[in-house]
């Protein structure tokens, strides 16, 4: 009986095509990639069963952690036109190199009195700046209240549209925080605006 | 795998001294391996999860409305108290004592959802929907909030407000253990 011979394939597979879908793929990741921007705040937001995406322009986000406010605008250059005229509001003058950190930074939480001194730490260190939170209360003059006033009225003037306003607030914050930035929006006569959430999943334990 | 074409060439004899012809081909396990690995990293350290935002509209406090009265029947008024509890009653305060609940599917959404369908019932045709008046108290955190607006969209309550508390619910919120 003849032997029946096998033959022997070659264990080396064409790997062109996998090549080019791997990178297909990885330049999709890349572009839709976007950096995290780091919030000083660690605000965990709350569930919530709404669908509805949250704007990446034309948005200003108040923030609160730990009883601590921040502010960010989306818009570079309505940053930098906010924080001119909070410059002249509350009598402080900033260079041009600190108006320019200033557009370049994303959320920040400092009260206009160490507001200078904020923009004027190196890069590498503002990490162990302690960023004690924009001061508000009840008042029509406080600071919170003045940040969004002006960042409106910078973006009215700039682009000629209205800001978005959203509130992003941690879970365990207490309601009287809460009510204090809806006053400061009331004030202004914002009465729509949107609570930052994450969709609902599977409760942590 | 790495293959280096080896053919051809030969032994040189006599004959003519050919050139190596050199394979195209490359060895691309290198490069994939690369590839799938970067793919990993950004699949990894992108967020598809993007925040969601939930609308809300405040009343306008500044201009003075003729409001319409609201029967107190269809009103039901719910207290956000500390523990993650909550008190809710039907109609006017003080009248029916509140009865204590707790958030999601088996408390307040089944409580929401069976006045709604009480309301319904017991009103004439266009005023029987159900209005709901949120009072969160000092002690609530803004995660019952956020949880409470929205079991209204769940539960498509489209009338509601979230009103001050009123001292004596918060009294019955100290009685009861939540404030």
């Amino acid at each position: 009986m003849p032997r029946v011979k096998v033959a022997r394939k070659s264990t080396a597979i064409d790997m062109t095509a996998m090549c080019d879908v791997a990178f297909l793929l990885l330049t999709f990741f890349i572009l839709t990639a976007k950096p995290k921007i780091d919030d000083p705040s660690h605000a965990e937001v709350p569930p919530s069963s709404n669908m509805a995406p949250v704007a990446d322009q034309n948005m200003m986000t108040v923030s609160i952690g730990q009883d601590k406010l921040f502010y960010s605008v989306t818009e570079q250059d309505v940053r930098s036109e906010a924080l001119k005229a909070m410059g002249t509001k509350y009598g402080v003058t900033f260079t041009p190199e600190e108006t320019q950190r200033f557009s370049l930074t994303q959320v920040f939480g400092v009260p206009m009195k160490s507001l200078k001194s904020f923009l004027d730490t190196p890069p590498d260190q503002l990490k162990n700046f302690k960023q004690e939170g924009i001061q508000a209360d009840t008042t029509n003059n406080n600071e919170l209240f003045n940040w969004i006033y002006t960042s409106r009225q910078a973006e009215k003037a700039l682009h000629d549209k209205d800001l978005q306003m959203s509130i992003k607030g941690d879970s365990k914050e207490q309601y009287p925080q809460i009510n204090l930035i809806i006053s400061c929006l009331e004030k202004q006569k914002l009465f729509k605006f949107n609570l930052i959430t994450s969709l609902k999943t599977a409760p942590k334990k | 795998m790495a293959e280096l074409d080896t053919s051809g060439g030969g032994k040189h004899k006599g004959g003519k001294i050919r050139s190596k012809k050199a394979s195209t081909r490359v060895d691309l396990t290198a490069m994939v391996d690369l590839a799938f690995l970067l793919i990993t990293f950004f699949m990894y350290t992108t967020t598809l999860n993007k925040p969601k935002a939930m609308d809300l509209v405040m009343p306008d406090n500044s201009v003075k409305t003729n409001s319409l009265p609201v029967a107190a029947s269809r009103s039901m008024t719910i207290v956000l108290g500390s523990k993650n509890k909550i008190e809710w009653y039907m109609g006017e305060p003080g009248k029916t004592p509140p009865t204590v609940d707790g958030y999601g599917k088996e408390g307040i959404r089944k409580a929401l959802i069976e006045n709604a369908a009480k309301v319904a019932a017991t009103h004439a045709a266009p005023d029987n929907t159900m209005e709901v008046l949120i009072h969160p108290s000092d002690k609530s955190n803004y995660q019952n909030l956020v949880a409470i607006l929205d079991e209204m969209s769940i539960t498509n309550i489209h009338i509601y407000a979230i009103v001050k508390i009123l001292p004596m619910e918060v009294d019955d919120l100290k009685k009861n253990g939540y404030y």
